[in-house]
């Protein structure tokens, strides 16, 4: 019951938004082109959602069919930027910084490079992506891996310092070799800061993916608001702008809902 | 009596600490002999040394000079042979009850039907059944500490060394450890180390009481407490001992007190 009063309240505000917009749009107080009204948007929505063609059994499946739409392929191809750029963000990330965190020397090796290269926002890669790697995918996907590249790393980095090295002492009290000590201590005892990282590291890649695809892609949600505009579509752009939000939203509830599964026996910021 | 006749075995060892430029004795000069099966507290104010001394038997800090030998055989690091209780649990908190006792055996290389029945037969003997698949954060300070006790006697190490293990609890779920732990130690005959501040608990537990001077660290009072167990607090012999220990307690605490003063005055 009270879940349900909650759930209440957290619709009144959206509602009450969405009450002025259609009143501003009602009363012609602010021009259409500018700013369209709620419904023109969701019309907009519809269309860009729905398939281009009538359904037909000879190229393909009813799924694919279902897919085929603008608004589909652009999530799907902003998507797989980004899971790619992530996981080799991620992919790179991770060994690095369990280096750093374990060993002084590697740390030491690398902390400089690291420190020089962090403080540059993965947009200011973008001139060097494209002279690189051109057009499409291999530039975007360069530059959601940086993006998600360090958060992941430093993240990495401050989990593996901070295990309590009274852990350390039980390993070894117990007899645990130098390798078991890596694998069934550190490692888990890093975890919870490893998740923090990457939960970052994707929302930094959700948003270079939408940077990236307005520069250097010719499709995908970025692409597309940026294309309506050259049309005055604001109704798209709004629109595209929405699902955007819905898919960052979604990423979010998927990697939050994982790393609490995984860290169920984690108890936060309280001590233990 | 040798050394080798002892279970534990510490000679003339000095424990240094360089502080400020200068020379600080955490130990010096302690000699103990602990025999098999003999239950031995070491009783002192913070700062006495008693844990520097308990680490270096547990192999985690060495002397600086002098000798500890285990069997006969010198202590050169920590290990499986002398499990250790610590005051904050330090149980592993991504595993289970049951992963936590499991993972000295596993380290061993046990065959997993042995350390299922090893695990098994633990979980009883510590009264833990129910808690198998809980995560230390769902249990109390005394589970918690029970599942330490557990995690160590899965190692069948001939010795236990505890430091302060029972520090953290309350007084009911102190004296309920307390009995459990003499429980077990009765019935698998360990050799105990144990670290306190409580002449209550020493008195309670130990076959011997160790009492330790403040800086510099040394043995002040080996004294062995002869009364029958079940021991009962509220006893005359028992209360004789305590008054005993107080006053010799005191002192340490008073020159820990005036060095704290003192250092305060320089700050």
């Amino acid at each position: 019951m009270k879940r349900y009063k909650h759930a209440a309240s957290g619709i009144l505000v959206p509602l009450a938004a969405l009450a002025f917009w259609q009143l501003l749009s009602a009363k012609g107080w602010v021009n259409a082109t500018i700013l369209p009204s709620p419904m023109q948007v969701l019309t907009k929505w519809w269309t860009y959602l729905r398939p281009l063609e009538a359904f037909n059994p000879a190229q393909g499946s009813y799924l694919k069919w279902c897919f085929s739409g603008e608004l589909p392929q652009d999530a799907m191809g902003s998507l797989y930027r980004v899971l790619v750029g992530f996981a080799i963000g991620t992919g790179l990330a991770l060994p690095l910084g369990l280096g750093m965190g374990y060993s002084k020397v590697v740390y030491a090796l690398f902390n400089p490079l690291i420190q020089v290269l962090r403080p540059i926002p993965p947009i200011a890669y973008i001139p060097l992506s494209i002279l690189w790697f051109g057009l499409g995918n291999p530039p975007a996907i360069f530059l959601i891996s940086i993006g998600a590249f360090f958060p992941v790393l430093m993240n990495t980095v401050t989990g593996v310092q901070n295990v309590d090295s009274i852990y350390l002492r039980v390993g070894r009290n117990l007899g645990a070799s130098r390798f078991t000590q890596f694998t069934r201590i550190i490692l888990p005892a890093a975890t919870p800061y490893i998740f923090t990282g990457a939960r970052i590291g994707m929302g930094t890649a959700f948003i270079v993916v939408i940077v990236s695809e307005m520069i250097a892609v010719n499709n995908g949600l970025g692409y597309r608001i940026l294309e309506a505009r050259e049309y005055l579509w604001s109704d798209k752009i709004i629109a595209g702008m929405f699902t955007i939000g819905l898919l960052g939203l979604g990423i979010d509830t998927v990697m939050s809902r994982l790393s609490s599964r995984m860290l169920r026996w984690h108890r936060g910021l309280e001590q233990g | 009596m040798s050394a080798m006749d002892n279970h534990i075995s510490v000679q003339g060892v000095h424990k240094v600490f360089q502080s400020g430029g200068q020379d600080v004795y955490a130990l010096k000069a302690i000699d103990l002999e602990i025999s098999r099966g003999e239950f031995v507290c070491l009783l002192g104010p913070s700062g006495c040394g008693k844990s520097t001394l308990l680490n270096a038997v547990a192999g985690f800090s060495l002397p600086s000079s002098g000798h500890i030998h285990v069997d006969g055989v010198p202590v050169t690091a920590p290990g499986p042979d002398r499990g250790m209780v610590f005051q904050e649990y330090a149980l592993f908190p991504w595993m289970t009850v049951e992963q936590n006792i499991a993972f000295g055996l596993q380290i061993k290389g046990d065959p997993k039907a042995a350390i299922q029945a090893k695990v098994d037969s633990l979980l009883e003997l510590l009264h833990l059944q129910d808690f198998r698949k809980r995560y230390p954060k769902d249990l109390s300070g005394g589970m918690r500490q029970r599942v330490a006790i557990a995690r160590v006697l899965a190692l069948d190490s001939p010795i236990m060394l505890m430091d302060e293990p029972f520090g953290a609890l309350d007084a009911l779920t102190r004296r309920n450890l307390q009995d459990e732990l003499l429980r077990l130690w009765t019935e698998l005959k360990k050799t105990i180390l144990f670290v306190t501040h409580s002449i209550e608990e020493a008195l309670y537990l130990a076959d011997r009481t160790v009492v330790m001077t403040y800086r510099p660290g040394t043995l002040k009072r080996d004294l062995r407490v002869d009364l029958p167990r079940p021991r009962d607090v509220a006893s005359p012999g028992f209360n004789a001992l305590k008054k005993e220990l107080s006053l010799l307690l005191m002192e340490e605490q008073n020159r820990h007190e005036q060095d704290e003063f003192r250092g305060a005055a320089v700050d």
